[in-house]
């Protein structure tokens, strides 16, 4: 091949580039084939090299605050060899954007990082043998500094990318190109700057309600006062009289329009509106018992050896059950999104984590192909796995093509808690055995409600059994869960490390041991062992067997091959049942670490973030009412529950980059509840562990 | 009612004739088109809409005009002089004090109106002044920080 044949030029506007769609997908197409066509192989999807060199990284995943937009931008500059103030990142534009299935469950750097990588290291060795053909010169006598490849030994000769690429497109592919070695990494693993900070300190940055787009008008929809009721009757003439007005109607969505929010929001009061009353359902009380009546069969997770044979080597059991409230994803930033509708083609601007579900979800309710349908990604505030979808997308959407003008939906507060799709209420139910030796000799967990992920637990245990019943992920007998459910940060897990490390504590207890030796003793891992004993030495922890009065506790996690292990003093007061947590420290062996800074951020996100559904954070319901409206009755975590908090980073360069956003907030229930229990001789078996609980379990005493 | 309403907006003299019973809030976003100053609970909750009014921290979400009429709003836009960022900004920037951003113009307000009042307070002071500004991410011990590192500084903040 002639090098001219590599090269096509597209045009003195930029390199254009044209990413493969998926086919000729129609609408009806199921989410399931239209969401998974599979990241692109050809690397011009992922990055673009300007004439003045600067490089457009192209991603599907999105900016929540989890840093995914500096990290990201980090590994492609370390494959390619350049800057990093030298990448501009183009994040969740499905138009310009390669696909991808969305921003969760800690895979942006574990999953969708050597994607990246690999495409930058094609393309940077594709502009090695363009340099070194230019020149005649062999690759071993290239070298690339921040873009600009030169000969060694001869100063005169070297070009930067941008010259070399002249704003075309790259036509040249290579076969098996190798990604760096950790040892010759130069910007992963030491901290960045965050690519965002700027924008987001100065008020610049743009969320989806910041779209600004000329004559767009604010939607407030028309919402029935209880889950599953339904609209009978509907007078609107009052908010239609009000000036600027305009009532919407498509189908069963019916929203009031002004150009002012607050107007819309004015509006909205003063429909009259009667809704159908549905049959009762359970409440935040009487939900446990409802969920193991309306539980599907248990599917079996994990087992291994005999449970009777483990019984028969047990000295003593231990029986619990351990309950967790629905809990609310709660970001700052509530669902919002703006939509314009013209020539048959949609285009919204959606606070999501999954622009390519979203496109979807629009596509198949317009009854457009996905092609027609463009979902762009602002900087979203905050998500937690509560926008994995785009319900008020598709409402702007719907709302913008039945106005025709675009329209732009925001939640309120109210509908943010009544519409999202909680943490899943669940109850584990656990029953263990010790030898006579304080040897774990069987397991039996059976989770209901919340999902498979983490229940298996990692200790060495010779017999054991663990099913699953219900789950956050959907496909539950309807009406088990009374209203939506879905991911929350790290899904399952939370619930499952709650019952497994609460359990562990308890058999130490049983044992007579201090809850540390105890777990280095039935644990057959030593990546945990390590970063156990990590933590054990900041802490400065002296053994003990709990309950010591002392308020300490511990407990550990592995959630998607990344390890966690926290240590943290409690005080509570026994007369109000206030908890003060005074101190965490904290470990994480997460493999490579890309941006170490990055990385501790969201250390301190699960830790402040986990006291709220370890402490206070509960949906309280009735009636298909979810009576929490605002902050003032739901609890987050506020500046005055700060502890003291230390973090640590394992260097563990032999495993490769894993997730971090979620796996440290899984281990706070049962760090809490196991130094509450420490401190006060009780434990408590069901989160959030409030005042009230803990005043009812010290009189139960 | 309706009516002309005048005050200055970031050292800047704003006229508008609209309900000065509306929220300074959503005349902001919505008429003036700023929008650093967010929305995120509507009922003085939150804290991710505090701007100052003549140097005190309120809720733009909560303020009518008509309580706003005649005096100083300074937002997140007007903390910036002549293209320098305020120390705090750059407290935060160099701290990485936030992680979505979305609550982070009501924290550096938040603080802001601190620091004019009280240039030297403790971390248990700014801790105490910050209660009602809710951060869903978790960068509470960053923007204390951040806060901390500004107070500790001899120069003053206005």
């Amino acid at each position: 091949m002639k090098r001219r044949d590599f090269l096509l030029a597209t045009g003195a506007a930029g390199l254009v580039l044209w990413f493969p769609l998926e086919g000729s997908l129609q609408a009806q197409e199921t989410e399931q084939t239209a969401a998974r066509p599979g990241y692109p192989k050809d690397f011009n999807a992922y990055l673009r090299i300007g004439p003045d060199d600067r490089v457009t990284c192209l991603v599907g995943k999105v900016e929540l605050g989890q840093g995914a937009m500096t990290a990201l931008a980090m590994l492609l500059a370390e494959e390619l060899d350049v800057a990093l103030d030298q990448v501009d990142m183009v994040m969740g534009d499905t138009d310009l954007c390669p696909w991808d299935m969305g921003t969760f469950g800690s895979l942006s750097i574990w999953q969708f990082g050597p994607v990246l990588r690999g495409a930058a290291a094609e393309a940077r060795a594709v502009l090695l043998q363009m340099a070194g053909e230019k020149w005649s010169v062999p690759a071993e006598r290239l070298q690339v500094k921040d873009g600009v490849i030169s000969v060694l030994g001869e100063p005169r000769l070297q070009v930067s990318y941008g010259q070399l690429v002249q704003g075309r497109r790259i036509e040249r592919h290579l076969e098996k190109v190798t990604v760096k070695p950790v040892s010759a990494f130069r910007l992963v693993g030491k901290s960045a700057a965050r690519k965002d900070a700027l924008e987001k300190v100065t008020g610049r940055a743009k969320y989806a309600a910041d779209t600004g787009l000329p004559g767009t008008l604010h939607a407030c929809v028309l919402r029935p006062p209880v889950h599953g009721a339904k609209l009978q009757r509907v007078d609107t003439g009052a908010a239609e009289r009000m000036p600027g007005v305009r009532i919407v109607r498509d189908g069963d969505l019916l929203a009031v329009l002004h150009e002012r929010p607050d107007m819309a929001t004015q509006a909205r009061q003063a429909i009259k509106a009667d809704f159908s009353h549905p049959e009762a359902g359970p409440d935040d009380t009487s939900i446990f018992d409802h969920l193991l009546k309306t539980a599907p069969p248990a599917q079996l997770v994990h087992e291994a050896g005999d449970l009777r044979a483990g019984e028969r080597q047990a000295t003593r059991t231990l029986e619990a059950t351990y309950l967790n409230s629905y809990v609310a994803h709660a970001p700052i930033e509530t669902h919002s999104a703006v939509a314009q509708v013209v020539d048959g083609k949609a285009t919204v601007w959606a606070s999501t984590q999954a622009p390519f579900i979203v496109r979807t979800e629009v596509a198949r309710a317009l009854g457009l192909p996905t092609q027609k349908v463009r979902v762009i990604t602002p900087f979203v505030g905050g998500g937690f796995g509560g926008k994995s979808s785009g319900p008020q997308a598709v409402e702007a959407a719907r709302l913008a093509r039945a106005a025709g003008v675009p329209v732009q939906v925001v939640w309120d507060r109210a509908e943010e808690f009544f519409h999202d799709t909680f943490r899943p209420a669940a109850v584990v139910k656990l029953l263990a055995g010790l030898s006579a030796s304080g040897k774990i000799t069987f397991w039996d967990g059976q989770v209901v409600g919340a999902g498979e992920r983490e229940a298996k637990p990692f200790y060495a245990i010779p017999h054991q059994r663990t099913t699953s019943a219900g789950s956050w992920q959907g496909g539950n007998p309807p009406g088990m869960h009374p209203f939506g459910v879905g991911p929350w940060r790290a899904p399952s897990a939370n619930t499952n490390g709650f019952a497994r490390e609460s359990h562990i504590d308890a058999l130490a207890t049983l044992a007579g041991r201090d809850p540390l030796a105890f777990r280095l003793d039935n644990l057959a891992d030593p990546r945990m062992a390590h970063v156990l004993n990590q933590v054990a030495e900041r802490f400065r922890w002296v053994p003990k067997p709990a309950p010591s009065g002392r308020g300490v506790g511990l407990a550990c996690a592995v959630y998607r091959g990344t390890y966690v292990a926290a240590m943290a003093e409690v005080a509570v007061d026994k007369t109000t049942g206030q908890v003060q947590v005074k101190r965490v420290v904290m470990a994480q062996d997460m493999g490579v670490v890309v941006n170490p800074d990055g990385a501790l951020q969201q250390l301190e996100g699960c830790i402040t973030m986990g006291l709220g559904y370890a402490l206070s954070e509960e949906v309280r319901f009735k009636g298909g009412d979810v009576l929490q409206k605002n902050f003032d009755t739901y609890g987050i975590p506020r500046f005055s529950w700060l502890p003291k908090i230390e973090t640590i980073l394992i260097h563990n360069p032999d495993v490769p980059a894993q997730g971090g956003g979620e796996p440290a907030i899984t281990v706070m229930g049962a760090l809490l509840a196991n130094a509450i229990h420490d401190a006060i001789g009780v434990r408590l078996f069901q989160l959030p562990m409030t005042p009230d609980r803990i005043k009812a379990a010290l009189t139960h005493i | 009612m309706i009516k002309p309403i005048s005050f200055r907006l970031n050292g800047k003299r704003v006229n508008l004739t609209t309900d000065d019973e509306r929220r300074l809030l959503w005349v902001l976003r919505s008429d003036l088109a700023l929008t650093g100053t967010k929305f995120g609970c509507g009922e003085s909750l939150c804290g991710a809409c505090t701007v100052l009014l003549d140097g005190e921290a309120v809720h733009a979400c909560s303020v009518s005009l008509k309580a706003v009429a005649g005096k100083q709003v300074t937002t997140i836009e007007g903390l910036a002089k002549n293209g320098r960022l305020h120390a705090l900004q750059q407290a935060f920037l160099d701290h990485h004090a936030f992680q979505c951003g979305f609550c982070t113009s009501g924290m550096i307000l938040s603080a802001y109106a601190l620091l004019l009042k009280k240039p030297r307070p403790s971390r248990d002071q700014i801790r105490q002044h910050l209660e009602g500004n809710l951060c869903r991410c978790g960068s509470h011990v960053r923007i204390l920080d951040a806060i901390e590192a500004v107070a500790s500084r001899k120069a003053g903040v206005a």
